[in-house]
């Protein structure tokens, strides 16, 4: 099966800054979910925002879905079909309600509002929140927000996801409800995280990302060994 | 984006109502919000271009009705419009003694004119009968209503996405503010007249302003990830019904009134 994403090379560095991404490569498999990590300001949301083409790379190639994307025109069928979940879900979610942010994405792919309200239903119940519908958004709880954002991506039917820091400052009983709902998914995932026990309940993979190249980890305790 | 899907659960006599309104059955609320808008830009046209300061009292008076008509609160809404008031304070004062005319009363040697005096009277009810029409009419509007309405009055595009943008986030920076702030007071600070003050509160500023940017970029990109292309699918059930056009055929009726008197009394001068 050829790979959903392939980046190959990557060097990357933001103005008047070194280097974050120098030679950086990876692929990722259907049903394989990737996790990378690294130390803090690294580069793994600057991978991650590359590979959707947020950001160009200043060497090196991505491959999405089988076709080398180079433009920005290129990047938006990789945004439809890989749905990247924003560290913060306040930048994700920007309409007053839950049914109205959810259905954003699927109106831009042209839904009709109909279709679009079966799906706000359908992925609400994928990810536990059920009847949230007509909640105002900025006034559900911070795991409540994160689980919205997880369904406002979903509701695109991506074949990949792309989590950027899914259970950052989440308390043990959603992060449990977060690994529940992931392991549920049937798409390949690339996992931004640094808490061990997730990535152990979640990823098949891991990699880590040192001095701007993805290395496959040299296991310091005992989490990350059973994360291999 | 607001309204998108709203409409789905408002009440078929309450059209432009938001999710989670409470339910406000008053006469004004059950008006089309375009409505609201179109009346209240032809009663600000209309009220402009009166001149007889008798017919100016009648239109300050028609806000007072609407005023009382949509239920707001006298008090809060009265004071929002002498807030107004301080803005053209100044001008209103000198006036009288700028006008050239026949002498009403002098200050300090100053003379006051009735033709200044006149002026000063018809400016003042004039921007007071606009200001309180606009509370009344249109204040009394949920912003995303507001929003949404003006997009489809072909409002432009960046304007309607500005105030909704801002709707949306402006609660989202009040909280960073707030953050900063106690970080600030955990830190011992005190507000002082001195240089650490200022250029502490400075840093706050620019703190929220480089946040509020970095996060609209942010925002950007995830409502391209979602497939934004610069056109918000807006989807609404906003309609005119037969209380808009009675509602229109009134005010249209009472205007037109004003307006024919006020040239009639003209006229007559």
């Amino acid at each position: 099966m050829s790979p959903c994403f392939e980046a190959t090379d990557l060097h990357f560095a933001y103005p008047h800054r070194p280097p974050v991404l120098a030679g950086a490569s990876m692929t990722l498999v259907p049903g394989e979910r990737l996790a990378i990590t690294g130390p803090n300001g690294a580069g793994k949301s600057t991978l991650m925002q590359i590979l959707v083409g947020l950001l160009r790379p200043q060497a090196g190639r991505v491959v999405a879905f089988g076709t080398e994307r180079r433009e920005e025109a290129d990047f938006a069928e990789v945004r439809r079909r890989a749905g990247y979940v924003f560290q913060d879900p306040d930048d994700q979610l920007f309409c007053p309600t839950v049914a109205e942010d959810i259905a954003f994405g699927p109106l831009n792919i042209g839904q009709s509002r109909d279709e679009a309200l079966r799906t706000v239903t359908r992925v609400l119940d994928q990810v536990g929140l059920t009847g949230f519908a007509d909640r105002v958004t900025h006034k559900l709880s911070g795991g409540e927000k994160r689980l919205v954002s997880l369904a406002s991506v979903l509701a695109m039917e991506p074949d990949v996801l792309l989590l950027d820091e899914p259970t950052n400052a989440l308390d043990e009983e959603t992060t449990d409800r977060m690994v529940t709902v992931l392991n549920a998914l049937p798409q390949a995932m690339i996992v931004i995280s640094h808490d061990a026990h997730f990535r152990r309940k979640v990823v098949t993979r891991t990699l880590r990302l040192r001095d701007g190249v993805l290395v496959d980890p040299q296991p310091t305790c005992r989490h990350a060994q059973s994360a291999e | 984006m607001s309204h998108v899907l709203g409409q789905r659960t408002a009440t078929p006599d309450t059209p432009g109502r938001a999710v989670g309104e409470a339910p406000r059955p008053d006469p004004i609320q059950a008006l089309d919000p375009r409505t609201r808008i179109l009346a209240a830009a032809a009663f600000a046209v209309v009220t402009v271009s009166l001149s007889d300061l008798v017919l100016l009292t009648v239109s300050l008076l028609l806000a007072v009705v609407a005023m009382l008509t949509a239920r707001l609160a006298p008090g809060p809404t009265l004071k929002r419009m002498v807030m107004m008031d301080g803005f053209i304070f100044v001008l209103l004062l000198m006036l009288p003694f700028t006008v050239p005319g026949p002498v009403a009363f002098t200050v300090l040697g100053w003379p006051a004119s009735w033709p200044g005096l006149e002026k000063a009277a018809a400016i003042a009810l004039k921007a007071n009968a606009i200001v309180l029409m606009l509370l009344s009419l249109v204040g009394s509007m949920d912003p995303t209503t507001l929003g949404h309405a003006l997009a489809r009055l072909k409002a432009p595009m960046a304007l309607v996405h500005l105030l909704l943008f801002t709707v949306r986030y402006i609660g989202v920076i009040d909280d960073e503010y707030h953050r900063m702030r106690r970080a600030m007071k955990a830190r011992g600070f005190r507000p002082r007249t001195n240089g650490h003050t200022l250029r502490s509160v400075g840093y706050l500023i620019g703190m929220l302003l480089v946040r509020a940017l970095e996060r609209s970029e942010r925002i950007l990109q995830a409502m391209k990830c979602r497939g934004f292309t610069g056109h918000l699918p807006l989807l609404d059930t906003l309609r005119f019904g037969a209380r808009d056009a009675v509602f229109a055929v009134l005010l249209a009726g009472v205007l037109t009134g004003l307006l024919v008197l006020d040239l009639s009394h003209v006229a007559l001068l």
